[in-house]
Formats: structure tokens, sequence, C-alpha cells
């Protein structure tokens, strides 16, 4: 679904993405981890399209998006939930939703909008009593799942979420990442970006364990999770003697 | 002050507000998609007086002005995908120096095809000394067409931002365009809208206010000071406080000749601009907080 090869990006002449190489098969929840800076939401965005690769490739379906438009790769099917939610403040819920839906209204029509409408609220019933409020006004565990319940009005093939739990208590993290596994029960793909990498790949089939700017560490997420080094860096666990 | 007076006073407040409000709309229109303020919104009022009152000769004046209004709407359009589109995250200095030497050049290019000559759209109904009478105040209809016009529109952009997709997709754009490409919206496209937008909506107070205002090649850069005023008075990207804020203007502009000599009135909307940008830059009806929940 997703294959990145080799790949370089950054800001201007600065470089922060190194070498690289990862890949999403359909049906998967793949993790991808890393501390503060380590380049998550780089990756995401070069995906996406916001940034561009400056040396090697990204195939999503099979085809190299190096050079296309945002909205037109977020019209072959791949959706991204931003970090920080970054809904729409002055609107209503139900009109953030049906943003959300532009590629679907186009191509399908409006009915096919309201269907999906429907089901998103289904996925996350707070936001049906909330439809009215503006979005600017939800707690943050809201807006995580309108931005969620936004980014899937699409019916993309691929949802990539940068750091969905961030600030969010843990309650309301376990709830989130229960949506993300009923995701993938319905058939979704998910590219799942976390710092909390116990959690991430406690759902996830595989991960990539990101450092700076290169992958430093992947295989299947159980593997990871026992894996001394991840549970020194992330889990927090140290292990005596 | 007679009470008749004063309401001869309140009506040309009213009117001169009501095309302060609509242009001030024009900046926030683009303000809020963008970021930008056009500083060449003063000139779209102009091309659509000039416009329609070219084509009178040819069409008949209601043609005339939707002709004018399209043509406006055309330019502006065109501007933006000239001199806007292709300029990567500019920077808001760049920016300012781009739309004043749009406007100079829209400017110069009317010195060019229409000289310098004052003209004027006759009076939709009847003509200067033709007045209704509201009691024993004499109202000349064309005043009521301005206000009217603007009221309609004012109207119509409202129902167009909160019950359209394209207007919903506008807004999207202003509250958070990285968020408004991640729904797969183009949002380059909205900026060339919220150009011809603001073009059109320019062009038409331009064609109403014309028999009483006339117009002139140059006749762009005042309007564009005193709806840039309005604009900032309301607070940047706030339309609904525009309208109030116009209104205000239109009417201490009116009154002011009570006690300041005509040739001061212009005088007055720099004075309250400065005033403001002094004391209060996120405008008497915004605060810093409403400013970043702005909407249409
Ligand atoms: N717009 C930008 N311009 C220049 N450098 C940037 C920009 N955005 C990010 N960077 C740099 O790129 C590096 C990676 O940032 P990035 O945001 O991708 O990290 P991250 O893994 O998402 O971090 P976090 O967990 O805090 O979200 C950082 O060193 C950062 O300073
Ligand atoms: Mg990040």
């Amino acid at each position: 679904m997703l294959k990145i090869r080799n790949l370089d990006a950054g800001y201007g002449k600065l470089r922060v993405l190194k070498n690289i190489s990862l890949h999403v098969k359909p049906g998967e929840i793949v993790a991808m981890i890393g501390a503060n800076g380590a380049s998550k939401t780089t990756l995401l965005h070069t995906v996406i399209g916001l940034i561009r690769p400056m040396r090697g490739e990204v195939r999503f379906l099979g085809q190299a998006t190096g050079s296309t438009a945002v909205e037109r790769i977020v019209a072959s099917g791949c959706a991204l939930v931003p970090e920080g939610r970054q809904v729409f403040a002055p609107m209503s819920v139900e009109e953030n939703l049906l943003l959300g839906g532009f590629i679907l209204q186009k191509e399908q029509g409006r009915a096919e909008v309201l269907k999906e409408l429907e089901r998103q609220y289904e996925l996350f019933p707070i936001l049906r009593e909330r439809r009215q409020q503006l979005a600017g006004t939800l707690s943050g565990g809201e807006q995580q799942m309108l931005a969620m319940g936004r980014a899937l009005m699409s019916r993309p093939k691929l949802v990539m979420m940068d750091e969905p739990s961030t600030g969010l208590a843990p309650l309301i993290v376990r709830d989130i990442f229960q949506i993300i596994c009923r995701l993938r029960g319905q058939g979704n793909t998910v590219l799942l970006i976390e710092q909390n990498a116990k959690a991430a790949l406690g759902i996830a089939d595989r991960g990539y364990v990101l450092e700076v700017g290169k992958v430093i560490l992947q295989g299947p997420a159980a593997d990871l999770l026992a894996n001394a080094d991840v549970q020194r860096a992330y889990l927090g666990r140290e292990k005596i003697a | 002050m007679s009470l008749d007076l004063f309401f001869q006073y309140l009506f040309a407040g009213l009117t001169y507000g009501a095309i302060y409000a609509i242009v001030a709309i024009g900046f926030n229109i683009i303000y809020n998609t963008t970021g930008i303020i056009n500083f060449a919104q003063g000139e779209f009022v102009m091309l659509g007086g000039m416009i329609s009152i070219s084509l009178m000769e040819f069409i008949p004046l209601g043609y005339a002005i939707a002709a004018a209004v399209l043509v406006t709407m055309g330019i502006g359009a065109v501007i933006e995908i000239l001199f806007i589109r292709w300029l990567e995250s500019p920077s808001v200095l760049r920016m300012i120096i781009i739309t004043i030497g749009i406007s100079i050049l829209l400017r110069e290019s009317a010195l060019h095809i229409w000289g310098e000559s004052i003209r004027s759209l006759p009076y939709f109904y009847g003509n200067e000394i033709t007045t209704f009478n509201l009691g024993s105040v004499h109202i000349s209809p064309q005043v009521v067409w301005v206000i009217a016009a603007c009221a309609v529109m004012m109207a119509g952009l409202s129902l167009f931002f909160k019950s359209t997709p394209i207007g919903r997709e506008m807004r999207a754009c202003a509250a958070n365009r990285t968020a408004a490409l991640l729904c797969g919206i183009n949002t380059r496209n909205m900026v060339t809208l919220s150009f011809m937008l603001s073009a059109g909506i320019g062009a038409l107070a331009g064609c109403v206010m014309s028999p009483i205002t006339y117009t002139q090649y140059d006749s762009g850069a005042s309007l564009a000071i005193k709806g840039f005023t309005v604009a900032i008075l309301g607070g940047l990207g706030n339309s609904l406080a525009a309208v109030a804020a116009g209104v205000l203007l239109g009417i201490i502009e009116a009154f002011s000749v009570t006690v300041v000599p005509l040739a001061f009135q212009d005088a007055i909307a720099i004075a309250i601009l400065l005033l403001i940008l002094f004391v209060k830059p996120h405008g008497i009806f915004g605060s810093s907080e409403a400013a970043r929940l702005k909407d249409f």
C-alpha cells in the first residue's frame, strides 16, 4: 500500500529524514515510535505531500507521489490525522465532518457523504451529541475524535495518525486505541505514529523505531515490545541486572 | 440642529457607511483565506464603476452593471493567478508591496484607458433632484439603491458562507489552511475565488454608488483607506463588525461637517485609523481571542 525507499527530506537545506525505508501492507496497523524531534511528523508530512522528498521515493498504491499535490494524494485515498488535531475551530462539529467528506462528495455525491457521516456518528457517539457545538470548544479528547472522524470521512485506504494520544487522559487514550483496533477490523490500514510505545505496539502488527531521522529498529510489534533497547528507551523499564 | 437636518446627515452617513462596509468586507474575505491585505481593493470599486459607465454606451444599465461585475471578477482572478498564486509562503511585507503595486498598476491603466475625466452612471431611478419624502426628510432614491444593494450583498455573502458547500470550504481555508488541504480541498483555487468574490462585491458597490459619488481613475485610493480603517476598526476578518464599524465611520463623517470644515472630512478616517492602530489594534469589537476564532 505504502512503500518508502531511501527517503531523505527536510526543511530548506536542513535534512532531517535520513535514508528512511518502510512499507505498510493492506489491512495492517503499523506503529512508528520515536521520541520528540525524531522526525515523525516530518515523515508523515512527506508522505502526504506537504514536504517534498530530497532523495528516494514514496509510493502510494504503486504511484510515486514525489511531486503530486497534497489534495491529489488525499483524493487517491491517503488521509492524515494531524498532530495537534487541527480541527476547524470556528466551525461546528458537523461542518468539520462534512469538510472531511469533500473528496467523497466530489466522487460519489452527497448521499454517500451523509451515509458516511452517520457511520462516523456511530463510531464516535459523542460527536453526534456535540454536532452543533463549535469544534474549538470541544475537549482535547473530543477534538481528537473529531480529527479522526474528519479524516475517515473520505473513506481513505490508508489512515496516518500523528500522535493521537498526546495530552489525553489514560482512559480516553484507551478509547482512542480501541477505535483504531476497530478500524482495522473494518478493513482499514493504519500507520500510527506514537510516543506512547506500549499502547501503540500493543495494538500494532508491526513497528518501526525512529531516532533522529533514522529507522534504528523494525519488526513485529511483539518483538519490539520485548526488545530490551525499546524497553529502556520508550517504556521506562530499566532491567536491573 | 433641526430634526430634518439630523436625518439628512444620518442617511448620508448610512449610505457612505454601507459602501465602506462593503469595501471592508472585500478586505476581510481575502484576508481570511490568505492572510493578505489586498490594497487593490479600492481599485475593484473604481473598475466596477468605470467599466459599467463605458458599457452603458452599448447596453442597458442593468446589463452594463452585471457585465462590469463579471469583468471585474475576471480581473480579480487574473491578478491572483498572475501575482499571488505562484508565491510560496510569502512574507507579509512582500505581499503588501505586491498588492500596492497591483493597485498602482490598475490605477495607471485606468488613467490610460479613461483619462482624468470624472464620470458617473445615471441615477437608476429618476435624477439628481428626484427625492421621495419620509415625513419631512428628503431622500434620493439612489441612496435607497446603495443601502439596499449593500444590505443584499451582505445577506447574500452571509448565506453563501454559512450554507453553501463552497462557502464552507472557503471558511475552512480561513480557519486552518493545512487542515483544509488535508481534506483534499484545493486551497489555491479558494484563494482565487476569494479574489473574485471581493472584486465582484467591490465592483457592484462601485456601480451603485457611482451616480452619487462619481467615478474617476483614482477614486479607489481614498475608498481603500476608508475601507481599511473600517476593517481594522471592526477587527480584521470580522465582517459583521465591519458593517457596524462602516456605519459608524459613515455617520461620524457625515456629522463632522457640523463641527469641522468639509475639507477635513477625509482626515477623520486617517485619524481614527491611527488611533485604533495605537490604542486597540484588534479593533473595537475584537479581542485577540476573537481574532483567532474569526469567521466569515
Ligand atoms: N518547519 C520546520 N522548519 C525547520 N525545521 C523543522 C520544521 N519542522 C520541524 N523541524 C525540525 O525537524 C526535526 C524533526 O521534527 P518533527 O516535528 O518531525 O519531529 P517529531 O518526531 O514529530 O517530534 P514530536 O514528537 O515533538 O512531534 C526537528 O529537529 C525540528 O526542529
Ligand atoms: Mg510530531
